[in-house]
């Protein structure tokens, strides 16, 4: 195997003297897409967070392209390449449309690239494209989910966090959002860790996945492995 | 965008009649025609009236200043401050000491005070700028409390007595010593105050400021550096004050520590809070409101400051998002 480019290393994470991760290892690919999957409070957003330095790791270490960025501040890991899609989309809805997406491209300073990127992540998604001058909290649940994804790839991310994507929208939707994950994925070739508690979704289009269950992952395989044993998805995914 | 207007809520009689006044400046040739016609008539009007009356106007500007510097803290990256005086105060003393104690030309002491602010600014917001919201706030207002008693007990402010024969400014060969020369200082100094806030609205550096207002996390997760951009903020409202604060000093000759008490920065605070937090046609609305309704409601007699406070909460129960904010109320809540 290839040396991962990202890996966490006995990595733990507490809030006051509350354990939310308790010394987790996870490694994930160049080109792969990951899940991540548990309950509520299983510390999945919390791995995502402590990744790109929203919170601060209490001790283990976040490798990634083999520097330890562990507690780097969250702008210079943006600048790696390392864009996180914050849990709830976290889409400024006092804005327009274009202005969150522009907000993306923040840490660039040409404006050429910054209509070149625009233009492709409207045609990724062409909903964004129609409604450029709306306020983003006037868009639906899936929109505002495109949205941050779109605002995210204005950075031209080499590794995508995406913190449960599929939450509160309806199926058809969520196909839609996972087929364009799966697009980025493919012809970007971005690196793409992803956060689920739709876990029969992720398994469909992940590579691998991880269970986390209080802290600690519980299980790790590949995705197709797992969505084939019944007993594991009932005990741990649910239904 | 007739959408987003459809969707305005009605909550109470006053709002939709301010909304549609302010309406009428969305029109440009309205807008810059009003400015014009503003500029001309602040311009002939120490020509037309008392020196009583040029004081408040000249007091007026003095506010727009202090308020936008610190509407760059408050309106801008959104750090509640409740210790601007003391900023405003190191300027003033830094051009009181220079200036009486080692006659340093007035305008010599700008740049001292501006430095002296820039690090005062960096000494309070380094260790702070990693709090939020009320804990910031307290220790502002700590340091404003510092500031101004260790003013009054230090040997080379003067004390409680403070510091006399600051030097009176020269322009082009003219002492500045009459009010309508301070009123046209501190109406340029305003207009200045104006265009600076404008820029830095619209600069990379504002633009970061709003979306770290709007959502903290999601701006840090989009690269920007929210302690750097909070610190910048911190630094330029503080040199704004600073700035103000040498002017004040010039102006009066004389300053003492009851200056710049809590009460100022409340005052100052205030008339941030009224207008609008974060736009600048909101900030000089509010310090207008701030300075004249107690003047005008001085016919009154005693009880014009109880008129004054029953005003503010009427204005801020009904428009607690100041009379002119910066956007148009829309609740996008659900």
């Amino acid at each position: 195997m290839n040396e991962p480019v990202l890996s966490l290393k006995n990595l733990e994470t507490r809030y006051g003297q509350i354990y939310a991760l308790r010394g987790i290892n996870i490694d994930v690919q160049e080109g792969e897409i990951v899940a991540l999957l548990g309950a509520n409070g299983a510390g999945k957003s919390t791995t995502l967070k402590t990744i790109s330095s929203l919170i601060n790791a209490s001790s283990g270490s976040v490798i990634y392209k083999g520097e330890d960025i562990t507690y780097r501040q969250p702008h210079s890991i943006v600048e790696m390449g390392v864009i996180h899609v914050p849990e709830g989309r976290m889409i400024f809805k006092e804005l327009t449309v274009k202005e969150n997406l522009e907000l993306g491209s923040f840490t660039l300073h040409d404006n050429d690239i910054r209509k070149k990127r625009l233009e492709r992540v409207y045609e990724l998604f062409p909903v964004l494209g129609e409604r450029q001058q709306q306020m983003g909290g006037f868009l639906s649940g899936g929109e505002q989910q495109m949205l941050a994804m779109g605002r995210a790839l204005m950075t031209e991310p080499k590794l995508l966090l995406l913190d449960e994507p599929s939450m509160g929208l309806a199926p058809l939707i969520v196909k839609n959002i996972m087929d364009i994950i799966k697009q980025i994925n493919k012809e970007q070739g971005t690196t793409i860790l992803l956060v689920e508690q739709n876990a029969k979704a992720a398994l469909k289009f992940a590579n691998r996945a991880y269970v986390l269950e209080t802290g600690e992952i519980v299980m790790e395989g590949s995705a197709e492995e797992m969505s084939k044993d019944e007993s594991i998805v009932k005990a741990y995914l649910g239904e | 965008m007739a959408e987003t207007k459809n969707k305005h809520k009605i909550k109470n009689p006053f709002e939709g009649i301010i909304e549609k006044l302010f309406m009428i400046f969305e029109n440009k040739i309205y807008l810059y025609g009003f400015f014009a016609a503003l500029v001309v008539f602040l311009v002939i009007f120490p020509n037309t009236s008392s020196r009583f009356t040029q004081e408040i106007m000249t007091n007026l500007f003095f506010y727009v200043v202090v308020c936008l510097g610190l509407n760059i803290i408050v309106g801008y990256a959104g750090l509640l401050h409740l210790g601007y005086a003391a900023f405003f105060a190191v300027g003033a003393y830094t051009t009181g000491i220079l200036s009486s104690r080692m006659g340093m030309d007035f305008w010599l002491t700008i740049p001292f005070s501006i430095v002296a602010a820039v690090i005062a600014g960096l000494a309070i917001g380094f260790p702070t700028l990693r709090l939020r919201g009320d804990y910031l706030a307290i220790v502002t207002l700590g340091f404003g409390e510092i500031t101004r008693l260790t003013i009054r007990n230090l040997d080379v402010t003067g004390g409680a007595i403070g510091l006399i024969g600051i030097q009176r400014p020269e322009f082009f060969g003219i002492t500045l010593n009459q009010i309508s020369h301070f009123y046209y200082m501190f109406f340029i100094l305003a207009i200045l105050a104006i265009i600076v806030s404008y820029r830095l609205e619209n600069s990379r550096m504002g633009r970061a400021w709003e979306y770290i207002r709007e959502d903290e996390d999601a701006a840090a997760a989009m690269g920007i550096n929210v302690t750097t951009s909070r610190l910048y903020a911190f630094i330029i409202g503080s040199a704004f004050g600073a700035v103000a604060g040498s002017f004040f000093a010039a102006k009066m000759t004389a300053i003492s520590p009851d200056s710049f008490m809590f009460i100022h920065s409340v005052m100052f605070l205030m008339a941030v809070v009224l207008g609008g937090m974060g736009k600048i046609p909101g900030v000089v609305l509010g310090s207008v409101l701030v300075v004249l309704i107690p003047e005008v409601a001085r016919g009154i007699g005693p009880y014009r400051l109880l008129i004054f406070g029953f005003l503010l909460l009427i204005i801020m129960l009904y428009r607690p998002q100041g009379i002119w904010p910066e956007k148009p109320t829309i609740s996008t809540d659900e």
